[in-house]
């Protein structure tokens, strides 16, 4: 496919727009510590991306994403551990070179399925790898079967629950609740020092402007169409001879992948992995964020993780008493008001009134308009 | 001699993980048996039911309290009066809900999860304002208090008896209402065909509202027994809602008898593992097992046949 036709003149706007204001507006205007703030918002974006594809287009809502998120941010979070669990730097532990809470546990070796994780080649293979391959188990044994939708979601939300519980169960191996903490250097190079946390940023909005690219190119793609055709009617999709759950499977292994790589990020950035990024509450989360933006807009998905997060900080800050009834309110607001979420107050207002005013545009507001979720896919 | 306990010992230590088993499947089939109703005969996702059952727990708290301040000759029946009090406020909570709600997101059931889970981060808040953050337990009248002790070394409390009493008369008293009563046979009759339903005259949305107030006031009586064995705090309900989910999964959504059995076995296998091995292991073990079971079996262990 060629790579101008991979989006449409508006969505290239948009896309434009977004890559301007995250590379160059940001850093430009506020500061390093609030752009650190920027970049672990977006770490969450990779997840509302991935959730669009899989829950807006695919009609799959997995409440379990904080499991993939984690889980990358894990395998990062053991690489860095054991690069600042140099002999040197444990010298007071009764058994050097070990990270400091394993020693803490008294156990005075590290298990052999950390030793991998020495190496940066096979981390960075693990952070995509693992979760993709738990996707693949879970999905491969609940599409088979043809189980979707609410069943789907309490499975995967279950999986949350019972991973939490086992990292914060097997303290000597995970780090237990306070998680993987006192991260330093990246093959030498300290990630805690400002011109590390740009370098970071821009490695985020990079990374996370491809995850967009790759994710719009799967959804104009034919793949992209039969996912739409799935979520809308499953058994006419199945009855034209293809084989649904593999396309399922894959979805939900992509979206796992995405998340991934937010999680990674999240660690980089952040400079500590715990288990209160992976459970019940932090996945349910990762929806909203979608659903703010909208859920079958990628870009939407991208300033909804910002949003909510930065809405987050700054009422949790000030009036920590109103961010739950906040919260709240936004869930059943935006499920009940505005399905499509922000992208679909975009095309249903903004849009109309921008083709009012450059009648040229209009052509575009009308395809805006055909691709918006009808309410008879909402009935699903 | 079985490891390094005698036969009677450890018969003994089975007798009593079994009890704290039981205690622990109260709970559940308490908590399960609402969410059934919910989610079994209607198909939504109520991830607030925690905080309907908390809504009961705080229902009892203060009725203990107003009992002690006013009514002290009558503080030892409080307990009853509380739990009716606690059915009809969270009903009640359910109804409105229901109403303002529920009834336009029928046929999203997605959706009703993202938005009953909001309600529940709301109703959680709310409790932490109004109630204050800290956990509160209620004074038990003395006749629940203290054991009987069947041998030297089994004791049973008796608060834990009275909760599988009241376990036992609900559950009674909702397959009555399901099986034997008309707006039961109402119920039904919505759930396996809502048009004809709607045909021979049964207002099906008023069915709707009634069954869901009804899942709620059980589980508000369902926090009033849990006060008896554990302590209330704003969030106490969240920890429970996914094992009481996997419940009624596992036990297969529209059958009762199946959320039973789902319930005893659940609980069992974990009290029984929890001796064995630390908590946290055992609930993994537990609750892969169950997902495992649901991967092989979606539809869960009992499942009603419905012609679509």
């Amino acid at each position: 496919m060629n790579i101008t036709r991979l989006f449409d003149r508006s969505e290239w706007l948009g896309f434009a727009a977004i890559a301007a204001i995250l590379l160059i507006l940001f850093p430009s205007v506020i500061d390093i510590f609030r752009l650190n703030l920027v970049g672990k918002y977006l770490t969450y974006a990779f997840v509302a991306v991935g959730l669009v594809l899989c829950w807006g287009h695919g009609g799959i809502l997995s409440l379990g994403q904080g499991i993939f998120f984690g889980l990358g941010g894990y395998c990062m979070a053991m690489f860095l551990k054991l690069e600042a669990s140099t002999p040197e730097n444990t010298s007071i532990q009764s058994t050097p070179g070990i990270p400091d809470f394993m020693d803490w546990n008294q156990l005075t070796e590290l298990p052999w399925w950390w030793e991998p994780f020495n190496s940066l080649a096979f981390t960075i293979v693990a952070i995509i790898v693992v979760p993709s391959i738990l996707a693949f188990i879970i999905g491969q044994a609940m599409f088979q079967r043809r189980v979707g939708g609410v069943y789907f979601a309490i499975i995967t939300q279950a999986i949350a629950a019972i991973l939490t519980i086992l990292i914060v169960g097997q303290q000597g191996y995970t780090g237990g609740i306070n998680g993987i903490t006192d991260l330093r250097t990246l093959l030498g190079w300290d990630i805690r020092t400002d011109s590390a946390k740009y370098i970071l940023y821009f490695v985020n909005v990079i990374l996370l402007l491809g995850v967009v690219m790759i994710a719009q190119f799967v959804k104009v793609s034919k793949f992209g169409r039969l996912l739409v055709a799935m979520r809308d009617k499953e058994d006419r999709v199945r009855f034209s001879g293809y084989n649904v759950s593999d396309f399922k499977v894959f979805i939900f292994c992509l979206a796992a992948a995405f998340s991934a790589i937010g999680g990674a990020m999240f660690t980089l950035q952040v400079g500590f992995m715990s288990p209160s990024f992976v459970g019940i509450v932090p996945s349910i989360e990762m929806v909203i964020f979608a659903a703010v933006g909208g859920r079958l807009s990628l870009f939407g998905a991208v300033i909804g993780a910002l949003l909510v997060n930065f809405a987050k900080t700054t009422f949790s800050e000030t009036f920590p008493e109103l961010w739950l009834f906040a919260m709240g309110g936004l869930f059943i607001a935006v499920v009940m008001a505005f399905p499509n979420g922000l992208a679909g107050i975009y095309s249903t207002y903004v849009k109309p009134l921008i083709a009012r005013i450059l009648p040229n545009e209009q052509k575009a507001a009308n395809a805006a308009q055909a691709t918006k979720v009808p309410t008879k896919a909402l009935a699903e | 001699m079985i490891g390094d306990y005698t036969y009677v010992e450890f018969s003994s230590i089975l007798a009593m993980q079994g009890f704290a088993g039981l205690s622990l499947f109260s709970v559940f089939v308490l908590m399960a048996l609402g969410l059934a109703i919910i989610f079994g005969q209607m198909g939504v996702i109520n991830m607030a039911h925690g905080e309907f059952m908390i809504l009961g727990a705080y229902v009892t708290y203060f009725c203990s309290l107003f009992f002690q301040e006013y009514l002290p000759s009558l503080f030892g029946i409080y307990f009853f009066i509380a739990m009716i009090l606690a059915f009809f406020v969270s009903g009640a909570l359910g109804v409105v809900v229901e109403w303002l709600m529920i009834r336009h997101l029928y046929k999203r059931p997605l959706d009703t999860l993202l938005a009953t889970w909001g309600l529940s981060l709301i109703l959680q808040q709310f409790y932490r304002s109004v109630f204050g953050a800290r956990e509160v337990g209620v004074t038990l009248p003395d006749w629940l208090l203290g054991s009987i002790s069947l041998t030297d070394i089994i004791d049973v409390p008796i608060n834990g008896l009275f909760v599988m009493a009241i376990t036992l008369t609900i559950t009674l008293g909702v397959a009555f209402i399901m099986y034997k009563s008309t707006w039961g046979k109402q119920i039904r009759a919505v759930v396996q065909n809502r048009t004809m339903a709607g045909a021979v005259g049964i207002n099906t949305k008023m069915v709707d509202r009634m069954t869901y107030g009804l899942g709620c006031g059980i589980a508000g009586v369902a926090g009033s027994a849990f006060t008896m064995i554990g302590s209330t705090g704003p969030t106490a309900g969240q920890l429970y809602i996914v094992d009481t989910f996997l419940v009624v999964v596992f036990g297969g959504a529209a059958s009762l008898l199946g959320t039973i059995a789902s319930a005893f076995t659940i609980s069992q296998a974990q009290s029984t593992m929890e001796f064995f091995m630390s908590g946290s292991t055992a609930k993994v073990l537990t609750l892969l097992t169950v997902v495992g079971i649901l991967m092989l079996r979606p539809q869960g262990l009992f499942t009603l046949k419905i012609r679509r």
